[in-house]
């Protein structure tokens, strides 16, 4: 057998080989070196798994060759393969702007540590999306919280401890309910493997015990993705976080969240179950509705960038679980597209915020909170960092030619095709929100007086190359849909057609 | 795809702009638009370039008669506008006005409403610089005004262009039947930047305060582009003649009121404007070839007017008729162009507004639309009293102000003989013009009894004017405000209303200040640390939502 062949394994081995490589280093830059080359080739493996799902439809792999439902087996369909594709390419870009970044955030001997808890958080969320096990599901969940607490710990504000422990209680909570569901379907079918189990599903169909599961499942995930009003202990976390951590968890853990919601939903339930007998779309309709404008509002109202971004991204997700209740193609698409365009776009967004703070603070010191009374005039003094951060701004409020546009085009669509006119209005209304919370930061950085004699003082280069990236993938995925739609609309297609 | 875009060339201009200086700058300046309208007439008809964008086939650069006319038209007002403005010592304005001027050659070359809209808001972008750039308190205020109505107008626009896409599966621009919600936003978006009623005054209330410059830009792309959107994709809607026939009047009306040189003309705009939206809503071959061909002449007349009008300010520094008079003197070129802009925009024969306002009137006569063109003769008596007479009358003649500032520098006075040339060449010789319109022309301009009838109307509004000088020179004193006309109407019925009006208003305002104040306190009340937008929570209330959350699901899940 080929190398090829082997893919689906190697998509999480590497990684996860890496974590403990990086422990026994005990080296910062070999650390890093390790688990970035374990990125990059778990990035290399998504584009190969991509571009075989795109070939024979679903990828299944047997791990040790026990066929399924008896051994774990690894399923790599469209959606599975795009969301790889989010997670190792984010990971591969946020490796190498770590270095610089943790420098100054995190202690030196720590650093090693910072990478091995890097390995094990990719390898878990990784390992989320290729199983087609539920509890390996759990498993690989609880690998990639427990290394984000620590992560987000590492930061130096003391601040980061209370929030990475306010996670911690709630990820755990969340993780309960979904192996307390996994637990309750594993009663009624007897089977682990996600795909055997839909099929056990529909002969014991809404018993109250699998509705107990459907329901400890939902709200579970939801905590986990931060679903409104289940986003408490986003905000904390990803403003005390290290900036590359919280760049890295912006775009994809509440991302792999949203996709175990909707394979549980399709894969597992069935459309019938989910949006045909069960008022879960109104459920989700009105939580959507509630994130897109409470969580968007509260942002325009908060004093720490970092912090602002945090409620936007509770905002956004807003957007993603709304195409989510449509239960029509183009909702399911336009979810899955702004999944992956709010991660690029958000990660370009922190990773940005990260230069910004290495840039305000007095060589060797440990850098400032991003406040606004700290960023008075810094378009002067830092042009090119605050350029990108207004370019993924629009981003976020949608604006023709960036990322967001696209996937706000596509949720029009689909309200539209339900024939839900406020929708549309309710959607442009809180893309106004948007524009509010991003011009304040436009307000502060362009149009008021720096202090006396502040010069010129880009971010390093090591940070800004791979946050400019990202942002020209905004535009880029803004101009050229083919890739991101397509995709999307596959995958969207797919699912329905399984789950149907 | 292998041809070049013509407003990419002069946005790329634009761009590189900023970073020039001294010769290379004034090269490019002269340079960029000058390639853009060699490249546009190289350019064959047809869709050159398509693009597949979402599920919808976009033509970014189409060619066909009535764009490339307009096209030309606003390339040649980037060059001589350039020309213009080379001593223009803000560094924004030049490359803001290229932009603008760019992106309202991308909507003529558009084929698709997606590529309309896209250009359209960078329009918007382009003209609130040029207005910023005057650098003035009262152009940053105005600059805010202006982009929030086409700000406004641009979501309309969207919105009706995101519904008509949705609703017929085809991107393509083309005429559309005012038939659906979607097409009435269309309309109405363009019609806000035609300066329609009711939101007609953005445009005299913010072209004022660019810089001496500036305003010449500003008068020529946003109006007119709105011209050539309508004509492309509503010819022949009915209620176009009606909007047109009101900012006719309202154009005359106000302008007759005022008394600073440069709003005078830019309320004139609004009433040109109308000339050719009332043409476009007559919608036969002659009107919409009349409309078309209006908005070139004008386009050139009224950047001409506003350029004497700058050239003035530039000199004096000083925009109230009160205040100038008698300029003559020590300005010759000036006054003479000025004049011939203002013989132009009175259509006084052997000038380009005789040649193509004529066209409307006489659509008007073929269409046996005979209120529409009474409405539109007494109009054109209108025209020469504000703009034909008044202005250069009162800038340049009239009591003597004692100021004897000299004519402009050179690269003013070419930009103003040229356009001044260009006038009346067309006047004379209006074939040309002709060819380029849309539609085949069989009209001829100069038959006597065309000639006569215009000389009349002129001859006696010319003497209606100076028979009413003494009263039209009071207008100085009174400034514009709706109260001026209840005043005359009927004093105590304003009296009342006025005072009923104030009350309710102040009462409204200030019922909107406490609700405003309160639902501030409110806010500044929870943005306090432990306040609800700031505060972080607590793991126990937390853990409460997640079990509220999933009893809710419990619940509604069993009894539903």
């Amino acid at each position: 057998m080929s190398l090829s062949a082997h893919l689906p394994a190697l998509q999480v081995v590497l990684p996860l080989l890496s974590a403990p490589l990086a422990v026994l280093l005990r080296h910062g830059g070999f650390a890093c070196a390790v688990v970035t080359a374990g990125a990059w080739a778990a990035f290399a493996a998504a584009v190969g798994l991509w571009l075989q799902a795109g070939e024979v439809g679903v990828v299944s792999y047997h791990i040790g060759s026990w066929a399924p439902p008896w051994g774990i087996e690894y399923r790599v369909d469209r959606l599975a393969s795009f969301v790889l594709l989010l997670v190792s390419g984010t990971a591969a870009i946020v490796l190498p702007y770590s270095r610089a970044s943790i420098e100054r955030e995190i202690p030196r001997e720590q650093h090693y540590l910072y990478y091995a808890m890097f390995g094990l958080c990719l390898a878990g969320l990784l390992g989320i999306t290729i199983t087609g096990d539920a509890f390996n599901i759990f498993v690989f969940l609880e690998i990639s919280s427990l290394s984000t607490y620590v992560l987000i710990a590492l930061g130096r504000d003391r601040r980061a401890l209370a929030a990475a422990y306010r996670y911690l209680i709630m990820g755990t909570i969340g993780a309960t309910f979904i192996v307390i569901g996994i637990g309750f379907l594993y009663l009624m079918t007897g089977t682990l493997n996600l795909a055997d189990m839909a099929e056990r599903l529909r002969d014991v169909e809404s018993s109250r015990a699998v509705l107990a599961a459907l329901a400890f499942l939902t709200v579970g995930i939801s905590l986990k993705l931060a679903l409104f009003p289940l986003h408490q202990w986003l905000p904390n976390a990803y403003t005390h976080a290290p900036s590359a951590v919280t760049a890295f968890l912006a775009a994809t853990a509440t991302k792999v969240s949203v996709y175990v919601l909707i394979r549980f939903w399709y894969s597992v339930f069935g459309e019938s179950l989910v949006y045909v007998e069960l008022p879960l779309p109104r459920i989700m309709l009105l939580l959507s509705l509630a994130a897109m404008f409470a969580a968007s509002f509260t942002a325009i109202f908060q004093d720490n960038l970092k912090r602002l971004f945090a409620y936007s991204s509770v905002g956004q997700i807003g957007y993603i679980t709304l195409g989510l209740s449509f239960d029509s193609i183009d909702g399911l698409t336009a979810s899955i597209v702004h999944l992956f365009n709010h991660g690029v776009t958000k990660a370009a967004l922190f990773l940005l915020i990260g230069g910004m703070v290495i840039g305000l603070a007095k060589s060797g010191t440990v850098p400032p909170a991003p406040t606004f009374d700290r960023l008075a005039g810094l378009a002067k003094r830092m042009p090119l960092t605050c350029f990108g951060i207004v370019i993924a701004g629009l981003s976020l409020i949608g604006v023709p030619g960036t990322a967001g546009f696209v996937s706000k085009w596509y949720l029009i669509v689909a309200a539209l095709e339900k024939e839900q006119f406020w929708l549309v209005g309710a959607i442009l209304l809180s893309s106004l929100l948007a524009v509010a919370y991003v011009w304040r930061f436009v307000e502060v950085a362009y149009f008021k007086p720096a202090a006396e004699g502040t010069t010129r003082r880009e971010a390093p280069l090591g940070l800004l190359i791979p946050a400019w990236l990202l942002v020209i993938a905004t535009i880029w995925f803004g101009l050229d849909t083919s890739f991101t739609v397509g995709t999307a609309a596959e995958a969207a297609q797919q699912l329905v057609r399984v789950g149907k | 795809m292998t041809s070049l875009h013509p407003a990419l060339i002069l946005i790329a201009g634009a761009l590189l702009l900023p970073f020039l200086r001294g010769k290379a700058r004034n090269l490019t300046v002269l340079s960029a638009p000058t390639f853009a309208l060699a490249a546009l007439w190289l350019l064959p008809e047809g869709k050159l370039w398509q693009v597949q964008w979402l599920d919808y086939q976009l033509a970014p650069l189409a060619v066909d008669k009535l764009s490339r006319l307009f096209a030309t038209i606003f390339l040649l007002m980037a060059v001589v506008g350039g020309l213009f403005a080379l001593r223009q010592t803000s560094r924004l304005e030049v490359p803001a006005a290229f932009l603008y001027a760019g992106s309202a050659v991308g909507v003529t070359l558009a084929g698709d409403l997606v590529t309309v809209f896209l250009f359209w808001e960078f329009m918007a972008v382009g003209s609130t610089l040029v207005l910023w750039s005057a650098g003035t308190p009262a152009a940053f205020a105005a600059s805010k005004r202006y982009v929030a109505v086409h700000l406004a107008g641009g979501v309309i626009l969207f919105a009706g262009v995101a519904g008509q896409i949705a609703a017929t599966g085809d991107a393509s621009f083309h005429a559309m039947q005012v038939d659906s919600i979607s097409t009435w936003l269309i309309l109405i978006g363009f019609l806000i930047n035609a300066g329609a009623p009711p939101l007609s005054a953005w445009l005299p209330d913010t072209y004022p305060e660019a810089s001496w410059s500036g305003t010449v830009f500003l008068s020529a792309f946003t109006t007119k582009t709105a011209v050539y959107v309508l004509l492309r994709g509503f010819p022949g809607t009915e209620i176009l003649i009606w909007v047109g026939i009101f900012m006719i009047f309202y154009g005359i009306v106000y302008a007759l009121l005022e008394n600073d040189m440069r709003r005078i003309l830019a309320y004139s705009i609004v009433n040109q404007v109308g000339f050719m939206i009332t043409g476009i809503g007559i919608g036969t071959e002659m009107a919409l070839n009349g409309a078309a061909a209006h908005a070139f002449s004008h386009i050139i007349y009224k950047a001409l007017l506003l350029m004497s009008a700058g050239a003035v300010l530039a000199a004096t520094n000083r925009r109230k008729c009160s205040e100038l008079g008698g300029l003559f003197h020590s300005m010759p070129i000036t006054t003479i162009c000025g004049t011939i802009g203002a013989l132009a925009i009175s259509s006084f024969p052997l000038t380009s507004g005789f040649v193509s306002k004529s066209m409307v009137t006489q659509a008007a006569i073929d269409g046996h639309l005979q209120a529409v063109w009474l409405f539109l003769a007494a109009a054109s008596a209108g025209v020469f009293l504000h703009a034909g007479i008044k202005f250069p009358w009162f800038v340049f003649f009239q009591k003597d102000s004692g100021l004897r500032p000299a004519d402009p520098p050179a690269s003013l006075r070419w930009a103003m003989i040229l356009f001044a040339f260009l006038c009346i060449a067309l006047g004379v010789y209006p074939e040309p013009l002709y060819a380029l319109l849309p539609y085949e022309v069989n009209y001829v301009p100069y038959t006597a009894a065309h000639v006569i009838t215009q000389l009349q109307l002129l001859l006696f509004s010319g003497l209606a004017f100076f028979v009413m000088l003494d009263y039209l020179k009071r207008t100085p004193t009174i400034t514009l405000d709706v109260d001026w006309l209840w005043r005359v109407a009927g004093p105590e019925v304003a009296k009342s209303c006025r005072l009923a009006l104030v009350e309710t208003r102040a009462g409204f305002a200030n019922g909107l200040a406490n609700g405003l104040a309160s639902i501030g306190a409110l806010i500044a009340r929870q943005r306090r640390p432990d306040g609800m937008l700031l505060r972080s929570w607590p793991t126990g209330s937390m853990s409460l939502w997640v079990m509220v959350m999933l009893l809710a699901h419990l619940a509604i899940y069993y009894l539903g």
